[in-house]
């Protein structure tokens, strides 16, 4: 029990450091970096109170995919410069009440949720449902959410549908003048069309059209 | 005490995994070099040791003794950090691979889930190393390769649901047994090939190499790496080869099973069989390292996202029709 207890406040630390982290740190590479460390510590976490195909998920999707996006983006936009003047304070930023409102939501939203979990503990009785039944959490994950949620889980993965066809679409434009190489075409050329043999005349040359 | 004991007991555990582990991926980087040179006529690395054998162990003791130079205009902590992640991650996967029934040393439920993510982060080692060298060549080099591993990274995944259709568990263990009647190869032989084709490209091997194209890029990622900091770059690209084997060798070749259910041939260890199917695995990927022309890096793409993606979500539309229609979906 004392491992366990040492195990969770290890992480638990890594994670709340690493997410002040995120915020406080100068470099924006490095704010990615904490963010990582955040996602996979909080995954260590999912691990070890049992929820380990959440805790799976977690580092493929998020650590895996998503947070190699943001350090993308981050690398390749030029966001550090601006980082550093809000910090010297030379310019502020407009986001910062949308941020403020946004925070505060989250913060409510987090107090209801564990009030409720403090004073009625029977709504949250998940142990019940799901660990008593002596199967692996992937199978109790599948079986709740593909019988009594099968609606709800499909209509948000056509929400994320829908939002992947909507960014692409946004980003998408049709340039001219771009050349483009066609892979069937490059392919099924004939030596006909590519090779001409001529017969050349001493001192006169050959004349190339295009 | 009884703790402790209990630690001591883990940690010699790992050390039993890890040692052989790092000695294979020594082994394996003469083995890839040897076969390279025979496809090409040559002799390859034969002076060292009998055949060869001991060339690595040569070159780790030069890397071990070159000079590490750090580039003073170079963000220190993330670039000694990289090849550090690198090998460390390339390392950690093992411990979920099982070399027979018992022998694993974590037998995780979700086993194959942990193989993915782990496999998944090696993107960062790469990363973190190309933008902390704070140079041109290693930044396009890193892009490349996150660009192209995390394209690839999802035709494994929808490659590794076909097979957990047919078993029903992420248990790794699970998986090899499933296969006791009839390997996966045979059923899911385009699957096997996309695999092995993305396998190619997530490890950065030829014809995908392009994050250290040498033509255009100088060395990738590790041109401002030396000594045994590049050294440990280049083992953990090993150590990553040989886990993609592995898990070729589990998902698809029955991993530890004896190919016949015979007397004399289930004699053998299952570690015998799972290393010999590693390595023929391993040899397949030297020749086509030998054989093949690099890839252009729009072809790259193309093959990942309009070729190998489309054609594995096809066939698992396929697999699940299939085997809900004869009644055979795996439920327990």
């Amino acid at each position: 029990m004392i491992a366990h207890a040492i195990f969770f406040y290890t992480f638990s630390i890594i994670a709340v450091v690493s997410a002040i982290m995120v915020t406080a740190s100068k470099n924006t590479v490095h704010s990615v970096f904490f963010l990582i460390l955040d996602f996979i510590s909080i995954s260590c976490l999912f691990i070890m109170i049992g929820a380990e195909f959440l805790g799976m998920i977690m580092l493929i999707v998020y650590v895996g995919a998503v947070a190699v996006l943001f350090l993308f983006v981050v690398m390749m936009l030029n966001v550090a410069q601006q980082k550093n003047q809000w910090f010297t304070g030379q310019a502020t930023s407009k986001h910062i009440p949308v941020g403020l409102i946004i925070s505060t939501l989250i913060f409510f939203e987090i107090i209801i949720v564990i009030g409720g979990w403090k004073y009625k503990p029977e709504i949250f009785d998940i142990n019940n449902s799901l660990a008593s039944t002596s199967v692996s959490n992937t199978h109790s994950l599948g079986q709740v959410l593909y019988t009594d949620y099968i609606h709800v889980f499909q209509i948000s993965g056509m929400i994320l549908l829908v939002a992947m066809v909507g960014a692409i679409v946004l980003t998408f434009r049709q340039r001219s003048g771009v050349k483009k190489q066609s892979y069937i075409k490059q392919i099924s050329r004939e030596r006909a069309e590519g090779v001409e043999v001529l017969e050349v005349q001493s001192n006169k040359g050959v004349k190339i059209d295009d | 005490m009884e703790y402790l004991s209990i630690v001591f007991q883990e940690v010699y555990k790992i050390l039993f995994l890890l040692v052989p582990v790092l000695v294979s991926v020594a082994m394996i980087v003469w083995l890839d070099r040897r076969v390279w040179a025979f496809v090409q006529k040559r002799q390859g690395p034969n002076v060292v040791g009998p055949f060869g054998l001991l060339q690595s162990l040569a070159d780790a003791l030069k890397y071990i003794f070159k000079e590490i130079i750090i580039p003073s205009s170079s963000n220190k902590v993330i670039f000694i950090l990289a090849p550090i992640v690198t090998m460390t991650l390339a390392l950690i996967a093992w411990a979920v691979i099982p070399f027979s029934a018992t022998q694993v040393l974590a037998d995780i439920n979700v086993g194959i889930l942990y193989l993915f993510a782990v496999s998944s982060l090696g993107v960062y080692g790469i990363i973190m190393g190309g933008w902390a060298s704070n140079s041109k060549y290693p930044f396009l080099g890193a892009i490349r390769s996150a660009a192209q591993m995390v394209s690839y990274e999802v035709s494994i995944g929808v490659i590794i649901i076909n097979v957990l259709l047919c078993v029903g568990s992420l248990n790794l263990n699970d998986i090899v047994i499933a296969q006791q009647n009839m390997w996966f190869v045979i059923p899911l032989f385009p699957m096997f090939v996309i695999f092995f084709i993305s396998a190619l490209a997530e490890t950065n091997r030829p014809p995908f190499d392009l994050p250290e194209a040498e033509a255009e890029l100088v060395a990738g990622y590790q041109t401002e790496y030396s000594g045994m900091m590049y050294a440990m770059f280049w083992l953990g690209e090993y150590a990553n080869i040989l886990l993609m084997c592995a898990m070729g060798a589990i998902l698809f070749l029955g991993g530890w099973m004896s190919p016949i259910d015979v007397y004399p041939f289930t004699l053998v260890p299952g570690a015998i069989w799972l290393i010999l199917k590693i390595l023929l695995l391993f040899i397949l990927f030297a020749l086509v390292k030998a054989i093949v022309p690099r890839y252009r890096y729009d072809q790259l793409m193309r093959l990942g996202w309009k070729v190998f993606l489309p054609l594995s979500l096809t066939w698992v539309v396929l697999t699940a029709s299939y085997l809900f229609y004869f009644n055979l979906l795996p439920v327990n």
